[in-house]
This record gives structure tokens, sequence and C-alpha cells, in this order.
């Protein structure tokens, strides 16, 4: 037991530490407050504390914990709200009230609560790590399947099927004359990544509903996407929309010190809203960790590795799991926070010049695997990551270090949120490396998908070009396939890139419908431009209904689409082929 | 029971002063950020806060600097407590320092409790999402960027530009409809003139909101330090409003900006890393400690709203202070000083403001159903007519279509008629859509593409009749 020599904001320094480990949790003063020792000295401990030190004393104990930082794992998790160490907030809400109370302590995994466990196993297998012994349905949506813990190998001695809590034994494990009973609950340091039998490229889409992502710039299973944008950009709303649509069994949410007021709105919003293919509510599959910016600092570090934890767990049991974190940025600050205090020598801008291998070692957690044991089977974490630069000036250390990681950059950008396009995915700067890993996805659901993406980001870079000899000399200066151009690129931004959010239909746009949009804009264009060469003029083009039906396309719901876009397809050859005539 | 504060402990060895910050030999027993007395050597009496403290020296930031502070006759005494306001309902109508002591002429309130001036994090699972419109009667913020209650909208301002005069006028009409409810106002003025600040409370008075106002001054001339506390201690008196007597508090913090330079003076006087620009790395989360105070809670009645002020230095949106406040904040109204120019007033920036809360606080059943409609087309419109503007400029308004010189003349209509009003008239909501509509009665009908067609037939004034 060591006692408090310093106290400087969120840095404590222990003394009489000897015998600690470096990342050692320990509790701070008489109300206990959670910290982590960051570096050791002789008999003095630094220590990062994960609560606010208002008020604590020069000679007050700590008390070293014996365990690294870890995450609770088990049934329970689904549906949950977290802070940044894993600490039930609606725990913390019954025990203490609105506000959080330092000190004040929750766990993560209801231990009341009893959860129908059905064994898979019997007596006598040979089981070992990663196996699957049981499942439990948490949800509608997930059902949990439990795994013997890290380390773990013998012959099943004796297996429980019924309703236990998560700390009530299920079964029992024999090897070489030891019995060991598990629990449905496993622990696993979060700094640690988990093991697997053999990681994967990335491969097949990761559904959004979102088209500028499914359709131009694709994000696959167990890929890394970074999201940077300045203020005002709509960061927040990418990334709920991610985690709401994204069609991966289970969905991570990570706010980072970042607006308790959002965090509020996307918790009530999961409680209301369905997912698209099952119809069940959607935090049937959602897992929240809520580090508000007012709440303490260096946790923001510890929630982002608590997240990444349970998602890696939850591929385990062969799952696709989408994690979102935003944003990285704060993360990042905290580190310099922390660094500044330690006064280690700054890198760039102040940051520790450790922050790109910390990142790192946080985005390589994403990955496509074959989980450990049996039955044999695949699952992948997907992790989409917000940035916060800022002055909107991507040169800066944070964004720099994460491209450097990255695999899909979605960077946002301010002139098109002053406008109002939502999402503010800028189609010139953003890219995806992800594009023949979903290839065979696209082909096998919408053959054509290649040429149809590449032809229409074509038409929008022809259209920055034109642009600059637009404000030069006028619009109306240009030649009529140029202006057939500059229609045909607005119809592509306003009526397949940009999507509404808040739109009950648009919200979420399956892919084949964004395949359709796209294909009936590419199909105007066809048509326009017969028109043009025979002689019709570009103002009868713009002053087509067709423009108008195209721009509705949106509203359409996904299951008649393919329907009613057909209709609209025949309409178009009608009208624009007539108008043809008449010229 | 914590007796700490029947004894007092006391610190003689001093052993650095400079900036505002004394080192001093350690002090048993003190606590980290405890509030200090320290006595000079002619019996006056500073204020300060230990900021570090270690078995060896304690930090001690003296709010006032620590001229006339000497290192043999000087003590630092302890008072046990970090920095606590007194509230009770009797601080309603009452104006305070920086330091919460009341600068009005009367007598000290008698408190009801005190409360630590940092408050404590809201649980964000207990969270109420803001959802109730707030009618400010001011056309470019109802009509497309609604404050709601609980929001944090801060204002972003350059020097000389009328944000004092657009805040006055949303303290006299904001209302929030069909509902008499408790409301409040605190008012925060931090390093801002003497003149500025007395122009807000004249106002006040005027309207006569002085009896619901809880009013904390920093002027310019008063200590730097104290603008730390200054917003802190708003926000508490706000917080206990709010939370203990179920009222609705509006918070107006203005200058900003002050605060901001006042935390980089600091943070230099404490020799600690710069960031950008010399500010602190922590900024952001020192800004966010305060604005996050802002919401709504579950089961409880009262709200809090912040409009913090700040100006732009050199009207950069860039620069540390606006940019780091628009990533905590729920939006910004922006000035702009080019609409000033023309004579528009409030000259509000509609490209550059946002509020983040508006979808939840309007539509049917809140302001009226073609809001949003109205909102995104509006927007659609301008950003359209300001863009041939840029470009007629280079190439002359001839050289454009007709269809584009009816937005041209769109853009300068929206911006006399919708964004253009007085100081002293209050429009409301169905007033400041209807004047969208018949702005788009001037527009192709078919290029209403934003707007549901069953709106178009109800609201656009050719079918109204």
């Amino acid at each position: 037991m060591g006692r408090i020599w310093r106290v400087s904001g969120p840095l404590v320094i222990a003394d009489d530490m000897r015998g600690s480990q470096v990342y050692e949790v320990v509790e701070i003063g008489e109300e206990g407050l959670v910290g982590e020792i960051v570096g050791l000295e002789g008999n003095k401990a630094i220590i990062q504390a994960h609560e606010d030190t208002l008020g604590l004393r020069v000679g007050e104990v700590v008390r070293g914990t014996g365990t690294v930082l870890s995450a609770e794992l088990g049934p329970g998790l689904v549906g949950s709200i977290y802070d940044g160490l894993q600490k039930s907030l609606l725990a913390l809400g019954e025990s203490t009230g609105p506000f959080i109370k330092r000190g004040a302590k929750a766990s993560a995994l209801p231990r009341e609560r009893k959860w129908q466990f059905t064994p898979e196993v019997k007596v006598g297998d040979a089981v070992s790590q990663g196996d699957i012994i049981g499942v439990v349905p948490e949800t509608d949506l997930i059902q949990h399947r439990i795994m013997v813990p890290a380390g773990v190998k013998g012959t099943i001695k004796e297996i429980r099927q019924g309703d236990y809590t998560v700390e009530e034994p299920i079964a029992w494990i024999r090897h070489d004359g030891d019995v060991k009973e598990l629990t449905m609950m496993q622990k696993w340091p979060v700094r640690k990544p988990r093991p697997y039998k053999q990681r994967f490229d990335p491969s097949g889409l990761l559904t959004t509903g979102m088209r500028i992502l499914d359709y131009m710039f694709p994000l696959a299973l167990g890929g890394k996407a970074s999201i940077p944008g300045g203020f005002g950009t709509g960061k927040t709303v990418a990334l709920q929309q991610l985690a709401r649509w994204a069609q991966t069994h289970l969905n991570i949410y990570v706010g980072c010190g970042e607006r308790g007021n959002e965090m509020a709105d996307v918790l009530v919003s999961f409680r209301q809203l369905k997912d698209p293919n099952t119809g069940r509510l959607l935090q049937e599959k959602e897992i929240f960790i809520a580090n508000t910016s007012n709440m303490p600092v260096v946790a923001r570090e510890s929630s982002i590795f608590v997240g990444i934890t349970m998602a890696e767990y939850f591929r385990d049991m062969g799952y696709d799991v989408l994690l979102v974190a935003d944003s990285t940025s704060r993360w990042a600050e905290a580190m310099r926070e922390m660094s500044g205090r330690l006064e280690e020598m700054p890198g760039e801008e102040g940051f520790p010049s450790y922050m790109g291998s910390r990142l790192s070692s946080f985005y390589e957690r994403a990955g496509m695997v074959e989980c450990l044991g049996s039955p044999g089977r695949r699952g992948s974490v997907t992790v989409a990551g917000a940035v916060s630069p800022p002055g909107a000036d991507f040169s800066e250390p944070v964004t720099q270090n994460t491209l450097r990681i990255i695999d899909a950059l979605y960077s946002l950008d301010v002139s098109l949120a002053n406008k109002r396009h939502f999402p503010t995915i800028n189609w010139l700067t953003s890219y995806s490396l992800y594009v023949d890993a979903v290839k065979d996805w696209w082909n096998k659901h919408d053959p054509g998908w290649e040429d149809t993406r590449a032809n229409a980001l074509k038409v929008l870079q022809q259209e920055a070009e034109l642009e600059e000899i637009v404000r030069l000399v006028g619009p109306e200066a240009l030649p009529e396939g140029d202006k057939l151009l500059l229609l045909v690129a607005r119809m592509i931004r306003e009526d397949f890139l940009q999507q509404s959010a808040y739109h009950e239909v648009d919200t979420y746009c399956a892919p084949v419908k964004a395949g359709l949009m796209l294909k009936t804009i590419m199909k105007f264009y066809e048509l326009a431009q017969e028109m043009l060469s025979s002689r019709a003029g570009i103002d009868s083009i713009r002053s087509s209904p067709m423009v108008y039906r195209i721009s509705r396309m949106k509203d359409i719901p996904n299951e008649v689409f393919e329907e009613r876009v057909k209709e609209l397809w025949s309409e178009m050859e009608q009208s624009l082929t007539a108008g043809k005539r008449i010229s | 029971m914590d007796f700490s504060g029947l004894y007092v402990k006391e610190a003689r060895a001093i052993r650095k002063a400079k900036g505002a910050l004394l080192v001093a030999e350690s002090i048993p027993g003190i606590k980290f950020g405890e509030i200090v007395d320290v006595q000079l050597a002619n019996g006056e009496v500073k204020s300060g806060q230990a900021i570090d403290i270690s078995e060896e020296a304690a930090i001690i930031e003296v709010f006032g600097g620590v001229s006339e502070v000497d290192l043999i006759a000087s003590r630092i005494r302890c008072k046990g407590e970090t920095l606590k306001l007194p509230v009770s309902i009797d601080i309603l109508g009452r104006i305070f320092n920086g330091m919460g002591q009341p600068i009005d002429g009367g007598s000290s309130v008698v408190p009801e409790d005190y409360l630590d001036i940092n408050g404590e994090p809201v649980n964000p699972a207990l969270r109420q999402p803001p959802a109730e419109f707030i009618e400010t009667g001011i056309s470019p913020i109802d009509g497309l960027n609604a404050l709601v209650r609980g929001q944090k909208l801060p204002i972003f301002s350059g020097s000389g530009l009328p944000h004092n005069r657009i805040v006055a006028q949303i303290i006299r009409q904001a209302t929030v409809k069909g509902k008499e409810e408790r409301f409040a106002l605190v008012f925060a003025a931090i390093g801002i003139s003497y003149d500025d600040a007395s122009f807000f409370m004249r106002n006040l008075e005027r309207t006569g909101a002085l009896e619901r106002t809880v009013a904390f001054i920093n002027t310019a001339s008063d200590p730097v330090i104290e603008r730390i506390s200054t917003p802190r201690l708003a926000l508490t008196a706000a917080e206990y409003l709010a939370w203990k007597q179920n009222m609705h508090v509006l918070v107006i913090l203005t200058d900003m900006t002050n605060y901001c330079e006042a935390l980089r003076e600091l943070s230099s006087m404490r020799e600690e890393i710069p960031s950008r620009r010399g500010y602190p790395g922590y900024m952001y989360t020192d800004l966010a400690t305060m604005y996050e105070r802002a919401g709504r809670i579950f089961g409880k009645e009262g709200s809090v709203t912040i409009m913090p002020i700040l100006t732009m230095p050199d009207d950069d949106i860039t620069h540390p202070i606006p940019d780091l406040t628009g990533y905590i904040t729920e939006g910004q109204i922006v000035l702009s000083r080019n609409l000033e120019r023309k004579g528009i007033y409030p000259p509000i920036d509609v490209f550059l403001s946002l509020s983040r809360m508006m979808k939840e606080g309007i539509g049917p059943g809140k302001t009226r159903e073609d809001h949003n409609n109205v909102f995104m087309q509006s927007y659609a419109a301008y950003a359209e007519g300001c863009y041939l503007r840029e470009i007629s400029t280079i190439i002359g308004a001839e050289a454009l279509g007709e269809r584009d010189r009816i937005y041209l003349t769109n853009a300068e209509e929206f911006e006399r008629k919708f964004i253009a009003q007085g100081e002293w008239q209050k429009r409301t909501v169905e007033d400041t859509l209807d004047i969208a509509w018949e702005l788009f009665s001037t527009l192709p009908e078919e290029d209403l593409k934003l707007i549901r067609e069953e709106f178009i037939k109800k609201y656009l004034p050719k079918y109204r009749n």
C-alpha cells in the first residue's frame, strides 16, 4: 500500500509503491478513485487518474489491485451503456442519481440477472481455448456464445443447463487432475489484442445504407476507415448513421470526449428505431460507450480500448462487428495532456511522439479472422474513427497519423456543409482501397457496378474541371455538351450522393436501390446525349419533367423501388426520344 | 466527519512568487484544488488555489496576481474547501463579482447550500435530448437555426458587430409556445468593457427582467484570473436554479474570447507546453466542462440553455477559440461583416450558422409541418443565388441565363426580407415561414424539389386563396 506524494491535475505520484507493475490499476485516496500506473521510478509510481482528483491530499493511501485494466465479457453487454471504465451508466444512475459522483462503483455485467444457458458440448468432450461450450439468447438478435477462456483446456467433467448468473459456475473442466470451474463471464486486459487462428484480408461489403459509401467508396468487412472533418460537417451524424444501419451482427458506438446531448439523442433513438432487415429494435444489437467531453480526460483512452476489446470478443464468437469511435482526436488530446504533465519531450504540435503507434495499436485490431476453437468460424471487426482536425486543416498530426493506418478515407468538407449537402463526404478527395475487396459482392448483386461507378466518378471529375471555366466565362458560354454534363453532375450530386439522415425512407438506402438510382441518372445522360446530337436544345432537356421525377427517386421505399424504377425508365425513354422527334 | 475546517493550516515559507504563482514549502493536509488565503505584510488578503501539491512543495495560483507579495512576511492560510458558491433562491435579482461576492450594495446571500463551482458531469444515460423550440422572434434563427431548450448555441461575432444588440433582443423576446413556466436568466460578463456590461444591465432593467436575473460581472479592469471563475459561478447558479428550483434557465456568457485569453495567460505562467497559437492543449476539455453543463435531465423539470458570445479574432473562424468552441457546442450563429456593411440587421451568416438540435425542435406540433422543408429549400435557393452572385461579379449579370437571374434577385430579396428585420420587431415562427413562402413564389415551381408536394399546394401563396 502506498501513499500520495504529489497531485497535479490527473497526474498523481505515489510513494512506497515498490512491487507494482506498469499499467496496474490502483485505487487512489479514501474515495478509491480509479487510476492506472503509467511509470515506475524507484519506490514511486506515476499514476494517471481516470477520475477527477480535486480534493485529494498528500499522504492519502494508494492501493494496488494487482491487475491491469480489464473488460468484463459475458452476457449483459448488448444494449448496455458504459462509461470509459466500463461502469454501467444506468446502474450508476440508480445508485447516485443524475450526476456522476467520483469513486462511485458499478459493475459492467449485471450480477443478479439470470441467463438461460444451453450447453453445446457434453460431458467427456475435450475442449480448449475458444471452443463454444454453450449459448445464451442475449437478445432476439444476438445469441451469446460462451467460449472457453484463454489458457484453459481439458475434458468436460460436468456441464449445466438452465438459468444462471454470470458468476455462477456452468461447467467444470478437468485437466491433469485439476478441475477448473467456468462461469459465463471472463475478463480480458483491454490493451492486449485477443488471439485468433489466422487473419484474412478484409472482404465482402459492409452494407451501410449510405449511397456514397456502399456504391462509391465501399467499406469492407474487417476494414479500417477514418472520417475527418471540421466542426459542423456532420461527423457525428455520419457515424450515428453507420452505427444505426450497418448490416453487421453487432455495432459498438464509442462516444469519446464528445457531446452529452448528442449521446442522449443516440441512446433515445436506438430505443425507437428498427433494423431494416430484422425489424427489431436497434438497441438489441448495439453497445454504447459514453465518455462525454466533461467526463475525466484520461478515461478517453480506456473508452476506446474497452470498446475494441468487446468488439474482438464478439468477433471471436464468429460475428461481424462494427466499431465507430467519435472522436479519436479527443483521445489524442488526452494523450497530449498527460504527456505534458509527465514532462515528456513533445512531438509535433505538442502531441507525444508515440501517438502514431498508440493510434495504430487501436486501428490494427480491426480485421477479418478465423477464430480460435471449434466449431470453425470467421468473424470480423471493422473500425471507423472520426477525426476532428483543428480549423478543418487535414495537415495536422492526428489526421496525418491516422491516414497512414487506414484504408478508406471519408473526408468531410466544410464547403459542402455550408451548402447543406449531406453527407458532406467529398467525392474528389475521399477514397477506398476496398474496391477490389467488394468486387465479388457487387458483381453478384449488381453486375456492371464497376463501370457505372467509374463513369459517374468521371462525370464528377469533369464537372470540377469545368467549374473553373464557368467561373471565368459564365455557365451560358459553355458548349451544349458541357452544359448537359453540368446538369448530370448536379443530378448525381443532389439526387444520388445527397442523402437525408432524417427522411424516413432515405435514411437507409439498400445497395440495390442505390445501384438502380445511379443507373437511372446515367441512362438519362445517355438519352439526353442522343437528344443533343439530334439538335435538341439543352433547355428542353433541363425543363424535362424527367429531371424532377429523378429527383424524387429517393423517396421511393426500398421494397417497391425495383418495380417503380422500371416504370420510370420506360417513361424516360418515351419522353426523351419524343423530345427528339419534336425537334 | 471532516474536521479540517476547525484548525487553520498555515505556511510561511514562500520560495518563489512570479506572475500569478506562489511556490511554497509543502503544506501538510492541503487538498488539491483547495482555496487558500494569502495574507500580505500590509494585512491585505488575496485568494488563491492549490494547483500542484506534493511532499516537497505546494504551488498556489493567486487570484489577482502576486503584486505586493513578499517571500518573508506573507502567509498562506488553508480554508479546507474548494471554490464554492453559496446559493439560495435569493440570488435572483442580485449582482456578483467574479469571486461570487455581491457588488450591488446588498447584503450577502443567506445560503441554503454551498455548491462546488466545477459542478459534476451529468450521467449521459440520464440526459433527456433537448426538443422544445424556443421562439426568439428572429427569422434567421427561428427559421433556419432554431434554438431549443437545453442546447448550447454560441454567437460567433467580430469586433464592432452588433452581437450585444442581438442577444439583448433574444433576451427580450424568447418564449416557449403555449407555456407559462418559471424562467430565469443568468448573465456572466467576462472581461468586457464597463459600457458593454452596463448596456446589458440597462436593457434588463428596462424590460423588467432584472428581478429574474443573476449577474456575475467581471469587467476588463477586474482581475484576469477571476475570468476563469466567472463563467463557472454563473453555471453553478444556473444549475441550482434549474435542478433545484425547477426553472428554465438561459445563460449568457460574454465574451468567451476574454476567458480563453485568460486561460492562455495562466497557462504560460504555469510554464505549460503550449498547443496552437499558445493556447493550452486542454482548452477543448476546459471549455467542454463548462458548456456540457447545458442540458435537460430525465425526471427534472428545469433546463439549462447556454448562449456564449465570442468575438473571433480577425473574423477568423479557424482561430482556436471559435474552432474548439464549434467542436463542443451544438452549432453556432455566425455574424457576417458583409451583411453588416450592407446595412442588414441582424447580420447573420446563414451558411456558416448551424443549429444541431434544430431537427428535434421543429415540425408538426412544435412549429409547423412545413418547417423542415422550408428550411432546406431556403438554403438551397439562397446558396444558388450567392453562387451566381459570385460568378456575376466576374462575368456580369447580363451573361447569365433567365433562370439564373431569377435566383440572383431571389438572393437579394432573401437578405432584405427574410434575414433583415427590426431590432424591436418580433416575428412569430409562422410569420417567418410565410415570408419564406413568399420568396419561393418568385422561383420556378418545379425547382422546389426539397418540399413535399402537399405543402406546396397548401402554403405556396398562389394556391392559398
